[in-house]
């Protein structure tokens, strides 16, 4: 398996975007969103959001604590509504049909969430991964133990716990665990999977494996990271956007984002010259 | 500067020591005290046929308590049937569901209920179960201990469901689970150990409880047949016998109180237990 390294700069070299304007082509487009602001109470916390995210991309989010990236994330899979007092306005649509028309179980279904902690429930491997199916309706068990091997082997993580799937998930390392969530997330296929800084509580190896199965399923599904790891955003994204102070201060081309940036601030964040 | 401490600063602090010191050891003792007083006057009466035989009619020596430790344990399982249900729903409206005003105006009835003294929650089961009735019964007894359970059952409801972590709701909602689903196959399982010790400890402070079955539960010499006789139950036993002028049946009451007690402290250690194992699991 090649490095995220090396394929960033194979796959970076000939579609690359034209800059400031990364998606033009409609059918590339997976999540459209358009003016969003998001409010906690009386506090705005994101301003007139308006962005593309491409379909099979990995496309990141890096920022300062607060800035509101992670509530982007959240206001993607409807999270935020389970926190009181807060609104949202704007679209965002997924395929083109407003998230807030749909049935909001069936978004998350089809936009998963993989956590900054991960969260595995206390019960076996195996009933982790296997949870989102049945809750989804799957009852053919040999349906569910396909599924679940499926999605552990997407996660890279098949190969060291097959012989264990019915020990409790809590007897994993945080990097398995994570990498469990992952699978978790994986087994009911979305079509989007959001990750809300999936490494920040991992060592560099256990990083490094989450990376590369990044890379791996991106052909399966489009993702979108949150990261305060630049060099991440860097190895990872093919697109990157930067967030300041609940604006999208800058979106574009990943190589550009870290290369030649377009406005002073992300230049700024993005040499270490920041605050 | 050279700071001394002054002799009767010393004494002050050596009197408070030695103070309270003595006061713990009291208080630890009044327990094993408690156990000791009741094995002394009732060790004698502690036999085979106390588990096992009817009470003896008035003048005659011997008998046991059969029929009370197995009324016990029926008055105590319908007050479950009654009071856990109930209490472990409005516990999870009370954490799950419910916005902070109502649930601070829920609690505070639930506080208030807690203590209503038990005499009294006697009185509204004689009321709406025995006089419609007519007659006394295990059901009658039931429905008062019931009552008395679903305080503690709200409250322990509501906190151990508190204390599953948010995160755990948060994977389950983002799997496209409902509310519903995520409670009972999430949160729930994840606090059970939690909520099994709290029933437990619940049905330890309800199974000594004597003055709302005194004119419920009634109390019966013999078996109690079905749910709708008045029926023996241990700590109504208690009270008949140690206000009876007989010795013998003193000896019983001492006995009864000593399993009565040792039952409790049992109930009460076992779900202590189940806790720990619950909290050190965790911190694996």
């Amino acid at each position: 398996m090649a490095s995220p390294r090396q394929q960033v700069l194979k796959e970076a070299e000939p579609p690359s975007p034209m800059p400031d304007e990364p998606i033009k082509d409609s059918s590339r487009c997976k999540l459209g969103v358009k003016d969003l602001n998001f409010y906690y109470g009386s506090f705005q916390a994101l301003h007139n959001i308006c962005i593309n995210i491409s379909r099979n991309r990995i496309t990141a989010f890096i920022g300062p604590s607060g800035c509101g990236k992670s509530t982007f994330l959240r206001t993607i899979n409807r999270m935020n509504e389970t926190v009181r007092n807060t609104r949202v306005e704007g679209e965002i649509l997924l395929d083109g049909e407003d998230i807030r028309d749909m049935d909001v179980t069936n978004v998350r279904r089809r936009v998963g969430m993989v956590f900054q902690k991960s969260n595995p429930f206390p019960k076996t491997i195996f009933d982790n991964v296997a949870y989102g199916l049945r809750v989804n309706g799957v009852r053919r068990q040999s349906v569910v133990e396909e599924a679940v091997q499926k999605s552990l082997e997407h996660a890279a993580l098949w190969t060291e716990v097959k012989d264990k799937l019915n020990k409790p998930a809590s007897a994993l390392s945080g990097g398995q665990q994570q990498r469990l969530c992952i699978a978790r997330a994986l087994a009911v296929e979305p079509e989007v999977l959001l990750l809300d800084e999936p490494c920040s509580a991992l060592d560099p190896i256990a990083t490094r494996k989450i990376e590369e199965l990044l890379f791996e399923i991106k052909s399966l599904t489009t993702i979108v990271i949150v990261t305060h790891n630049m060099q991440q955003a860097a190895r990872l994204a093919d697109y990157t956007g930067f967030f300041l102070m609940g604006k999208l201060v800058e979106f574009n081309d990943t190589r550009r984002i870290f290369q030649n940036p377009s406005v002073k601030e992300t230049e700024d964040y993005v040499t270490g010259r920041f605050g | 500067m050279v700071m001394t401490i002054s002799p009767r600063r010393k004494f002050v602090n050596a009197l408070m020591l030695s103070a309270s010191g003595l006061c713990t050891v009291l208080v630890i003792s009044v327990l094993f005290f408690i156990l000791g007083y009741l094995l002394f006057h009732g060790a004698r009466s502690l036999n085979l046929h106390f588990f096992t035989s009817l009470p003896k009619p008035s003048g005659e020596t011997g008998g046991g308590m059969a029929n009370a430790i197995v009324g016990s344990f029926k008055v105590l399982s319908v007050a479950t049937l009654i009071g856990v249900p109930l209490g472990f729903l409005a516990g999870v409206y009370l954490a799950e569901y419910s916005g902070k005003t109502f649930a601070f105006v829920f609690r505070y009835v639930i506080d208030l209920l807690n203590g209503v003294p038990s005499i009294v929650i006697g009185i509204v089961a004689y009321a709406v179960v025995v006089r419609p009735m007519k007659h006394f019964s295990a059901l009658a007894g039931g429905v008062a201990l019931g009552i008395m359970m679903i305080p503690i059952a709200v409250r322990t409801t509501e906190e151990f469901l508190r204390a599953v972590p948010n995160s755990l709701r948060e994977a389950s909602l983002a799997l496209g689970a409902n509310k519903a689903k995520t409670i009972f196959a999430v949160v729930v399982p994840a606090a059970i150990s939690g909520l099994v010790s709290g029933l437990m400890l619940n049905l330890a402070r309800v199974a000594g409880e004597t003055a709302p079955l005194l004119f419920t539960a009634l109390g019966n010499m013999f078996w109690s047949r079905g749910w709708m006789e008045p029926i023996a139950t241990l700590p109504v036993m208690i009270y008949n016998y140690a206000i009876s002028p007989e010795e013998d049946l003193h000896q019983q009451a001492w006995a009864a109180g000593f399993v009565l007690l040792a039952l409790v402290l049992v109930v009460n250690i076992t779900a202590k237990m189940i806790l720990m194992r619950q909290s050190a699991a965790s911190r694996r």
